[in-house]
Order: structure tokens, then sequence, then C-alpha cells
């Protein structure tokens, strides 16, 4: 009973406090505020930009730590956030809309610790400041949205097979199909089940129809769609805001978290990121009479919409292009000092416009603005969302040659109107609409405030925890203390590691994972007095104290772990990061008090006489 | 430190009475004044606002009052250079428009104007969802932690420690409802962390106890689980007394934000010490826990051929 470690359990342990050490390390340096430029385009930030945006900078004389161009992007590390928000409202100007200027919170960590993959903990939305949305697609709008292009295909598809119907409608979620004649049936049927399979057959008595309906493998389909396609959407509009590191993630089935550190104006990117604004390209009816489509005759072939100022117009029923045909969109200002959007169609789009631009010159074609409006009303009490799409014709221009890929649309409000519907079309429009369903913003001055706060109390418990310790338990307390530091700094280091990101509550899990810590120390101790006044030698009290005191720790350690993991599983946002720091804090706190302390007491007192412990 | 005797479980009757009675004032206030919950819970939108001096709330209330918000709640937020703006849903204007709204109407007529430090807006539906999962992290703790300290322990004991945490839980709650503090969140969060740690107390307890059934072949239970408590009671101070510290540096420096968690767990440090020692091991005696229920128990010393 000598109380010693071998020397590998020694070496073991002391490693792990080494790596623990270089990979808590990045935390003490903390970020630089920074600006990032980035090119909107495939194309990357050339040299020549690079100089640019330095020249400017030094021209208008900011604090600049230092300049940075790799990778097709350039860095910009300021002294001081003033500085860094003048700069960014600067090259905003300079650069104009094919570049993004971000700003960002740069790392300081020296080279030798990033070429370890030593990176500082993630810091959350409540300490740095920014925005998290959480978003719910509308699934009920992506599953009608789809009922309606399959109703358009089955009757294009009846059309082309030459197979003659009465009407092809939609009525309850059903796509009902009747026939001229009966005879015909069999054609049909064959038809769907070669180009429909995806659609459920149903034969209802009525000898010469057909009902259609989605399958739920479909509708699985359709939604799973309708999210990813959101996704990239959303991506894509972050992208064009000018957001460093953002986060975009599906949350359950139906919900998607956007996080945007370091955002400023919520206002634009709430309009930005829920907005479904698209357009449309159709030719308007001259033939008919607008008046008597007002008073409900509307012809079948066509459309009533109205501009505006309110006046009915009449369009042709078929699109000629639809937003996601647009490749390329921006904004600027016509001849005439109008605001205008530029657009670029893609491969198919530009064939069909140039096709029906060339047969139809001298007609007025329409450009419809259509967007998807959510009113929150509440009626008996219940919140009742109701969505709106709302179309609009913003222009009405006589189509005077053939053009196809490259064009430019007038009609709009305001230059800002302008830039955001060239943003938008940039983007991409979202597949189904979207609600935010919560929204949490920090601003950036309540952030810094947090991470004050939440230094100062971490500091102050953890030293008012070291000072009690050492003047009760003495030596062995300051043993206790070594291993309290080493917890901190290995579980720093694990989060550190897992990228885990440090909110506020966070933080209190730290702190409370110290001052709970302390207890595995406190149960050893307490044992070894224990077993001093039972009249045991000191070297023995030690070993028994350590190993009595283990089953304990292990036991009521592992329920409280048990507690954590369930505020993991069902906690959410911050709640989730008090969870994970208190969950690893207990796994770390086992092995410093018991392992990590007991080395250090081995080192002092093991293999020696010793006539009385200090303790 | 000196061996003391303290009768405790001969006082049970006396802490019967008292947590009695604790519980009926924590029931009967939770079902008559409810709890104050937070908009995470109740859905809405919760506006922070920061001014360079200290802010004057009747004004900001008639700003609200003038743009139509005049069921707005406004009040001080940690300091008095912050206000805390509570408005619920409102009608004719979407939850996307309605901070920016607010923070217009407060800086139109005001000299100085208020810096956004925040904004919260969570759905009805997700409120109903986050209170939802909450009560079910609960109960799954609950039913996990019976599960496990019947297996490693004994069903009594079992029963025991989870009729303390429930005990815990409800007093907390209790005390919540009657100083009318906002339950959010990080509240939900300190309540789960309570548990673990009121938890964590009476295993160590309950170790000692079923140690000691196991040295001392005489005595009465109530006699041997006496002596247990009093053999860990310096320990339990001592743990507490250093949890407490944090909790305190964690309340009074920690920022309004994580304010009420940290009050709950002081108190709920408090309490759980209590019900450790009163109701756990307590009630554990009542359903007439003996040395017999722990004589043949899991492998001895399988748990020091797991150290490292």
């Amino acid at each position: 009973m000598q109380n010693t470690f071998p020397l590998w359990k020694n070496l073991l342990i002391l490693i792990i406090f080494m790596v623990g050490l270089v990979y808590a390390l990045p935390n003490l340096y903390g970020d630089d505020p920074s600006v990032q430029v980035s090119s909107t385009r495939e194309t990357k930030v050339e040299q020549a930009q690079a100089d640019l945006v330095e020249s400017a900078i030094k021209a208008a004389g900011f604090g600049v730590k230092s300049f940075e161009f790799k990778e097709g992007r350039v860095l910009v590390r300021f002294n001081n956030t003033d500085d860094q928000l003048k700069a960014a409202d600067l090259l905003r100007d300079k650069l104009g809309s094919d570049y993004t200027v971000a700003l960002n919170l740069a790392p300081v960590t020296p080279e030798w610790l990033q070429s370890l993959g030593a990176k500082a903990m993630y810091l959350g939305l409540d300490l740095r400041g920014g925005v998290h949305f959480l978003l719910e697609v509308d699934m009920d709008a992506a599953v009608k949205q789809a009922e309606e292009r399959y109703n358009e295909d089955v009757r294009l598809a009846l059309r082309s097979a030459k197979i003659h119907y009465h009407s092809v409608s939609k009525d309850n979620g059903y796509i009902k199909v009747k026939l001229k004649s009966a005879d015909e049936k069999p054609a049909l049927l064959s038809l769907l089940g070669k180009d429909f399979r995806t659609l459920d057959l149903t034969e209802p008595a009525a000898q010469d129809e057909v009902w259609l309906k989605l399958s739920e493998a479909e509708i699985r389909e359709i939604k799973k769609f309708a999210v990813a396609q959101n996704m990239t959407t959303l991506r894509n509009r972050v992208n064009e805001l000018g957001v460093a590191e953002p986060v975009i993630q599906q949350q359950g089935q139906d919900r998607i978290v956007v996080q945007l550190p370091g955002v400023q104006d919520t206002a634009r990117a709430k309009e930005i990121l829920g907005t479904t604004a698209t357009l449309e390209y159709r030719l308007v009816d001259v033939e008919h009479d607008v008046q008597k489509a007002v008073r409900g005759q509307v012809p079948v072939a066509s459309r009533l919409y109205y501009d505006k100022n309110g006046s009915p117009i009449l369009l042709d029923r078929r699109v000629i292009v639809t937003g996601d045909q647009i490749v390329d969109a921006s904004s600027g200002m016509d001849q005439d000092g109008q605001p205008m959007v530029s657009i670029t169609l893609n491969g198919v789009g530009a064939t069909k416009m140039g096709k029906i631009t060339q047969a139809n010159i001298g007609r007025p074609m329409a450009v419809v603005f259509i967007e998807y409006k959510v009113n929150t009303k509440v009626i008996n009490g219940q919140k009742v969302f109701h969505k709106e799409k709302v179309e609009k014709v913003i222009s009405v221009a006589t189509i005077r040659d053939a053009f196809s890929k490259r064009f430019q649309t007038t009609g709009l409000d305001s230059p800002e109107e302008a830039r955001n519907l060239a943003l938008l079309l940039r983007a991409g429009a979202l597949a189904a609409p979207v609600d935010i369903v919560e929204e949490r913003t920090v601003g950036p001055s309540l952030g810094q405030d947090n991470i004050n706060k939440g230094v100062t109390s971490a500091t102050v418990g953890f030293v008012l925890v070291l000072a009690f310790m050492a003047v009760y338990y003495r030596l062995f307390g300051v043993v206790a203390n070594i291993a309290l530091a080493f917890n901190v700094v290995i579980l720093v280091a694990i989060l550190s590691m897992l990228q885990a990101t440090l909110t506020l509550p966070g933080i209190a899990g730290i702190v409370l994972t110290v001052g709970m810590s302390v207890d595995a120390n406190v149960l050893i101790f307490e044992r070894i007095r224990e077993e001093i006044r039972n009249g045991n030698s000191p070297q023995s009290s030690i070993f028994l104290g350590y190993e009595k005191a283990f089953a304990t720790i292990f036991d009521s350690n592992l329920t409280t772990l048990l507690t954590a993991i369930m505020l993991f599983v069902f906690g959410s946002g911050s709640v989730k990061g008090f969870a994970v720091t208190l969950s690893i804090g207990i796994l770390t706190s086992m092995f410093t008090a018991t392992v990590g302390s007991r080395m250090i007491i081995n080192w002092i007192y093991g293999n020696r006489r010793v006539e009385k412990l200090s303790i | 430190m000196l061996k003391r005797n303290i009768n405790f479980l001969g006082r049970r009757k006396i802490a019967l009475i008292l947590s009695s009675v604790l519980l009926i004032i924590s029931i009967a206030s939770l079902a008559v004044r409810g709890l104050q919950l937070g908009i995470d819970f109740t859905g809405g939108t919760l506006v922070e606002v920061g001014y360079p001096q200290t802010a004057d709330l009747s004004v900001v209330r008639n700003s609200l009052n003038e743009a139509g918000f005049g069921d707005a709640t406004v009040q001080h937020y940690g300091t008095t250079k912050d206000v805390l703006i509570r408005l619920k849903t409102h009608e004719g204007i979407s939850e996307k428009e309605l901070s920016t709204k607010v923070l217009e109407a407060i800086n139109k007529n005001a000299a100085e104007s208020a810096q956004l430090r925040r904004v919260e807006f969570v759905g009805p539906q997700v409120g109903e969802e986050l209170a939802q999962d909450g009560g079910l992290a609960l109960l799954f703790s609950m039913i996990g932690i019976l599960i496990y300290v019947a297996w490693r322990f004994e069903w009594k004991f079992a029963l025991g420690s989870v009729a303390a945490l429930v005990h815990d839980v409800i007093i907390t709650l209790g005390l919540f409802s009657i100083f009318g503090l906002e339950f959010d969140l990080t509240v939900l969060a300190a309540i789960l962390a309570l548990i673990g740690y009121s938890l964590n107390d009476t295993i160590v307890v309950f170790d000692r106890i079923r140690e000691n059934f196991r040295k001392f072949r005489k005595g009465s239970s109530e006699e041997i689980m006496n002596i247990s408590l009093n053999e860990t009671l310096s320990r339990t101070i001592l743990t507490s007394f250093t949890v407490v510290l944090v909790l305190l540096a964690l309340a009074f420096l920690g920022g309004a934000i994580i304010h009420n968690f940290a009050i709950a767990l002081l108190f709920g440090v408090f309490v759980g010490t209590y019900s450790s020692i009163f109701v756990a091991s307590a009630l554990a005696l009542t359903w007439g826990v003996s040395a017999e229920d722990l004589m043949i128990p899991v492998k001895e010393g399988a748990d020091i051929d797991q150290m490292p």
C-alpha cells in the first residue's frame, strides 16, 4: 500500500492534461472584429479588388490590424467594432452588388494551434449578437401547388395523347377527369399507368370518370423536396445578405432553423427570408372584353388580373416563363431613370421566350408579380393564419422585337423594391411559403454584456470555491483545486474539439459543474478523515478513502448524467447547450477528481513514511 | 470534525408536517395563481431596449399607447437603463413587423433613442411544444431514476428518492408561483439540474446506508440510518455550501437573463438537501426498508473493478 501510480498511468494523465491545455488554449485569444469581402458570382475576388479594398480603407483612416487575401476572399481585421461597421458600409457602397460584404468575428488563434486543428468554441447568438429564426414550411401549400401542377400535366398529357375529355378539375384533393365518352377509358387508364404512377386511382360509379389523388409516398416526397428546396433557397438568400458563418438546418419534419450571427438589420433579414415573391411573364389577351370578365364571364383560355391601380386586365392562361427559369437578375435604372430589374433566363426559358416574342410582335406582354402574404387573424380567440396569394400586374409593354435571354422589367415602385426583387430572383423562389414561428434577436451590445457577465460570474464563483477548499482542506484542498482547474481545462478543450456552441446557460453549466465537481473531492476527503479517525495509518487512509468513495461518486454522478441527457433530448436551443456542458462536465470531473487528484496526492505522500496528513 | 449524533429520523414526524404544509401551500398557489409563464411557453413577443440613461417607463408606456400597443407590459430589466416590453399577439400586424413597429413607436417621441437589445418572438404552437417537451423531460428523468435506483439499490429507496424529487420540484415551482417569478426555459433547465443535484445528494446518503446495513449486523434500521445520515452530514453541508457559493456568483453577477435560473437552483439546493434526509430516507424507513433488503446485493466490489 504505497500509494503510487505506475509510470504509464502518470504519463497518460499528464498527456491528457497537455492535450487538454493545447485544445483549450484558442479560447483565450478571442476574436477580431472583421469584414469579409467575397464575390456573389462564380468568379472569385481578384487581386485588383483586394487592392481596391485595401486602399479604400486606408484612405478612410480606419484602425486596421491586418489585411488577408486568400481563397478568393478578403478578410480585414479591425481594432474596434466601430471602425468595422463604418468600413463595411463604405465597402458596400464602393463595391456594388457583385460583392458580398459581411461582418465577421475572426479568431486570433496563432498558426501553430490552427495547424493542430485547435479552434475556439463557437460563441452562441446570445453572446455575439445576431438573429435566430425558426421557419415553418407550409406543407399544405406545397401539396396544393403539386396538385395544381399535376392537374395541368394530366390535361396536357390527355391533349397530346388525343384522348377527348370533358373536363379535368381539382376537387377536394382529387383531380377528376371526365371523359367525353366511356370508350376512351382504357386509353386513359393505360396513359395514367404509364406516366402518372405516383397518383392513386379511384374509379367512381360514373363510367366516364376517373378520380386521381396524390399517393402517400408522393406527398411525402413533395414535402421532403419542399423543405430541401427551401433550404437551398434560404442559403442563397442568406449569402446574398452577406452573413458570415450562417447556420441553416432542418429541424423536425417541416421546420428550418436559420441563425445569422452579427446581423443588425433584422427587419430586412426577415423580409428577405420570408418573402415568396417571384415573377411570371404572360401575354395579354386582347381579343376578349375585360368588362365582361369582371362581371364573371372570364374566357376559358384567360385569367383576370388587376394592375397596381386596381384596373382589371385579361392575361393568357399559359405562362411564358416563371421565376425559376431566371438565372440572374440585377437592379438598376433604365434610360428614363425608372427603377428596373435586368433579367437573364436559362436555356429553356430563353428558347420559349424567343419563340413567343417572335410570334407575337406587336402584342402586349405583362409581368406579374406574385407574393404570398401571411396574415394572422384572431377568430373566436383562436389564432388563424390566413395565407393570401397576391398577384398583381406590375408592367405591360408591347413586344417590339423578339428577345430571349436578356431583357429588362420596369414598373417597380422604388429602387429598394427593384433591389429586393433582383436579390430574390437571383436566390430563387421558395418551393413553399414559410412562416416565422420563433425569433430570437440579440443586439451586439447585449451580446458583449452577456460575455462580460458570464465571465465575471464564472471567475468569482470559481475563486470563491478555490479559496474555500484551500482553507478547509489545506494541502488536500490545494490538490483538489489543481484537479478542479484541470477539470475546467479539459471540459473547455472537449467543448472546443466538438465545436460546441457556447451560450450563456452554457457558461452557467460550466460554473455549476465546478461547484458540483468539488463534491467528488469532498466525498473522498471526508472519507479519508473518517478513516484517520478510525485509527488507520495515513497511507491506508488515503487508499481507503479513494477506494470507498469511488462507488458513491460513480452512482451519484451517473444519476445526474441521466437527468442531463434527458435535458439534452427534450431541451431546445440554449438549454441543449447547458445540457451538453453539464454532461461532459460530469464525466470530466469524475476523471479529474478521482484519478487526477490521486496522482498528485501520490506524488506528495506516496512511497514514504507519513506521520500526519495535511487535511 | 467531532462525531455528531443528531436524531434526524426521530424527527421525521415534524419533517412530515413541514413538508406537507409546504406542499399544500405550493400546490394551492400553483392552482390558484399558477405560474408566471414566460413567452417561451405562452408564445408572444418580447422586446428589450437599452437607453443611455435611466429610462422613464411612463414615457415608454405613453408612446406605446399612442401607437395602439395599450396592452403591452413595460418594466425595467436588470438595470434602470434597460426596458423590457412584452406584447401579446396582435391583430392586423404580422409577427414579422411587430418588433420593428414597437421600436419605431417608442423612439418617435423620445429625446434619446432606445437601442434594440433583444427581440424574442415565440409562436403559440412552438410555445406549446416547448412546454410539452419540458414536461416530458421531467417525466422521463423521473422514470429513468426510478429504474436506475431500483436496480442499484432497492425499490423502497427508488420510491423514496423519486418522492423527494417530486417534493423538490413542486416546492420550487411553488416558490416561483408565490413570488410571481417568471418561469421560462432557463428556469426549466434549472429545475432539471436541480433534480440531478438533489438526487446526487440522496444517492450519497443511500450509498452510506447500504454500506452500514452490511457493516453493522445489529441495531434497528432507524439507528443505522441515523448513523449514516450523521456520517454523511459534513459532506452534505460542504458540497451544498460550495454549490451555493457559485450560485450566488451567478445570481448577482450573471445578469438578468440567468438570474431566475440561479434563484431556482439556489432555492432548490436547500430544499434538495433537506429532502434527501427528511423525505427520501424517512420515506424509505417508513416503508420498512431493512438490512435484509440490501443483504444479497449486486456483486461486492463491482464498482471498484471499474476504477480506471
